[in-house]
């Protein structure tokens, strides 16, 4: 981004303009999922859209994950172009099957005669103390699939601009957003014009070691880069953003200047997306190494209720400035 | 009354003896004094565990998500006067009340909201997912339906041993429109198991009345597509809430099958915490208030002379302390030590080296 023109914008008005957006440029884009239209959204993403396009744009359906998310990728097939939400993506396992063998698989199954262009978007991650079962990051899982693009919204100008892109694609697009950042307000570039979702992003450049995360990681990953400037260490960081297909380039080029990475994220560390990195710069880039690869990923345990044991299973912003410290052998 | 029986009455709630199959109910609506008091002692407490939790939501003791049953006690104290200390129960989020009726201790309950050690889960399941084995109380779970099928497979466990236990799950009209739903209700059907099947009919899923989600909304006709038995109460009277579970449990012991449930009630408060009830008047639940199942047996008893204002007033005061109590204990609790997070992914024999 190159404009100096930035607006202050919350996570969740940065989703709900992208919404709107959609809505208002294409009249075959509608809205479909659990408590988005009478309830205003589970968080309020979509408040007032339905006062504002009707209930047959902005469509509350029943609980019926499997169902709905089923008759989005039909209505895609159909002619239409769907964003359906998945409240959250800990229900998106009762929509595995539409997923995994519907939306990815047609295509192929058909010989190239059938496009699925589905958005499915659904909110993730942690840190609001909701337990074992509502505190998923399941990223990696939805990453495995070949057909699907898996994108992550890990800041607000992703949250922004992500969806747009999605709605150009011919293929199904999950989009993953991020609960706890959803009041957050930050400063957004205004100039959109070299958008894209192909590339990972350097979201803050350095020389001594490449801090390569995504999701809920980027804003921990830039606050321990701010403070470890002030030790002296310039950390470099890169929000992958594209989990699939993954843009590893940017990663090795990152790695090419610092010779140094620490990968972070939520999710479980074993087979995780931080495993693939670090496989991938085994295999293209292990000679411009000075150090082994590290890894930072969530404790392996069911989320736990209780604030200071949530806290302890995630990597925090001071376990990466602590890991980083000891990987340069700095005190 | 005479000074002397009350007190027994009183002893008796307080000794903690929750569990229904201790006493022997008179069928049809005449209430016995002692069950009359313990049905309204049951009910009392539930409401007011529960705006007490609300009261410590808003305080930030309690954290996460917590649904409260507020308005729908009768369903929960209903039937679980038909169901003995060897019957399995499943619930929702929505699960404090059941958790009490079924004699779960208050003070462990609210540390597990507290998500103190002393809790009941030890502070990692929380307001919704409340577990106690020794109760059989599988949970509180959080994804809608999502315990259904695991009724069935508990009640289908029960038939391949010959036992005489029984399963009851509780679960929303939300609930209902899951495949979830009509997948466990053709299990149940097919392999003719002891489940009682018992929907709570709030009319609403977090903000979707039930007219947006149901194409029929007589819930208790959809028993009829799987050759289930199935009847619908009205959820806003105990009394019959207890009548209907009696014969509906009377109905699996005699055919082996399986019965749905339907009980028509209404939640008072917000979905959670987390709701501004946009899609509904106030008017309608000012309406629904009206019905409270709490003050119509209260009305009910003090009408047929069987308790006196005394006797509630008495009774308010128990569960304050009671409630207290509760909240002191998890007060007073610790935090589990962190070296003890990676706990219990594995039982102790299978932990990998
Ligand atoms: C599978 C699944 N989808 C969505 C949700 C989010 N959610 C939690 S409660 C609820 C409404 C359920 O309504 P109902 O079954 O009627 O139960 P009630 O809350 O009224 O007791 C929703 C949509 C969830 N927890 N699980
Ligand atoms: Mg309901």
């Amino acid at each position: 981004m190159n404009s100096n023109d930035t607006i202050l914008i919350t996570y969740r008005e940065a989703l709900k303009q992208a919404v709107r957006e959609a809505l208002h440029k294409d009249e075959k884009v509608f809205l479909m999922g659990e408590d988005v239209g009478r309830y205003g959204g589970a968080f309020a993403v979509s408040k007032g859209l339905l006062q504002e396009f009707g209930p047959e744009r902005i469509m509350d359906v029943p609980l019926s994950e499997n169902g709905f998310v089923g008759a989005g990728i039909g209505a895609a097939l159909g002619g239409m172009r769907p964003i359906v939400e998945i409240m959250t993506v800990n229900f998106s396992l009762l929509a595995m099957d539409q997923l995994v063998n519907n939306a990815a698989t047609l295509l192929h199954m058909s010989g190239g005669q059938l496009n699925v262009p589905v958005v499915i978007r659904m909110s993730c991650g942690t840190g609001r103390q909701l337990a074992a079962q509502h505190s998923h990051s399941w990223e990696p899982l939805f990453a495995h699939i070949p057909g699907l693009i898996v994108l992550s919204a890990g800041t607000h100008e992703d949250a922004r601009h992500m969806l747009p892109m999605a709605l150009q694609s011919a293929d199904p697009v999950i989009i993953f957003e991020y609960t706890a950042m959803l009041n957050m307000e930050k400063d957004m570039p205004g100039n959109t014009s070299d958008f894209n979702i192909n590339k990972a992003m350097v979201r803050k450049p350095g020389k001594d070691i490449s801090i390569i995360t995504y999701g809920a990681g980027v804003y921990k990953a830039l606050d321990a880069a701010a403070a470890l400037a002030t030790m002296g260490v310039e950390a470099e960081v890169v929000d992958l953003r594209i989990l699939r297909p993954l843009d590893k380039d940017t990663a090795f080029e990152s790695v090419r200047k610092t010779h140094r990475a620490l990968l972070v994220e939520e999710a479980w560390a074993t087979v995780n997306i931080s495993a693939e990195i670090s496989a991938c710069i085994m295999e293209n880039v292990f000679y411009e190494l000075d150090l082994p690869v590290q890894r930072l990923g969530g404790v392996e345990v069911p989320m736990p209720y209780a604030k200071h044991l949530e806290d302890a299973s995630l990597p925090q912003k001071e376990d990466i400035v602590e890991r980083v410290k000891k990987m340069l052998q700095h005190d | 009354m005479s000074l002397d029986c009350r007190k027994e009455i009183f002893q008796h709630l307080n000794n903690n003896v929750k569990m229904s199959n201790i006493i022997e109910i008179k069928p049809v609506h005449t209430i016995d004094q002692v069950h009359g008091m313990q049905l309204l002692y049951q009910m009392m407490r539930i409401r007011r565990f529960e705006e007490k939790s609300a009261e410590m939501y808003t305080k930030t003791r309690i954290r996460g998500f917590l649904h409260l049953y507020i308005g729908e006690e009768a369903v929960a104290v209903g039937v679980m006067q038909a169901l003995v200390a060897d019957d399995n129960i499943l619930s929702t989020y929505r699960e404090h009340g059941h958790a009490l009726a079924r004699g779960i201790d208050a003070p462990v309950i609210m540390a597990e909201m507290y998500g103190k050690m002393q809790g009941c889960c030890r502070g990692r399941g929380g307001s919704m997912h409340l577990f106690d084995a020794g109760k059989k109380f599988y949970g509180g779970n959080a994804i809608v339906a999502g315990h259904l099928p695991i009724a069935v497979g508990m009640a289908l466990a029960s038939k391949k041993q010959n036992k005489q236990n029984i399963t009851c799950c509780f679960f929303g009209d939300g609930a209902v429109a899951e495949g979830a739903f009509h997948e466990s209700m053709n299990l149940a059907a097919l392999w003719s198991v002891p489940l009682l099947m018992v929907c709570e009919n709030n009319l609403y899923a977090m903000g979707t009345a039930i007219r947006y989600s149901h194409a029929v909304q007589e819930l208790e006709k959809k028993g009829a597509a799987y050759g289930i038995g199935s009847v619908a109460v009205n959820g806003m009277d105990v009394l019959e809430v207890e009548r209907a579970a009696r014969e509906a449990v009377e109905r699996i012991h005699t055919t082996g099958r399986p019965f749905f449930l339907v009980c028509n009630t209404y939640r008072f408060r917000a979905h959670s915490m987390f709701d501004a009830e946009l899609y509904r008047d106030k008017s309608e639940v000012e309406e629904w208030k009206k019905k409270d199942p709490i003050q119509a047996l209260q009305k009910q008893l003090l009408n047929e002379q069987l308790v006196t204002d005394e006797d509630v007033q008495r009774l308010s005061h128990e569960i304050e302390q009671e409630v207290q109590a509760a909240v002191d204990f998890a007060e007073a609790g610790t935090w589990e030590p962190v070296e003890e997070l990676s706990r219990f992914v594995y039982s102790d024999q299978r932990k990998p080296a």
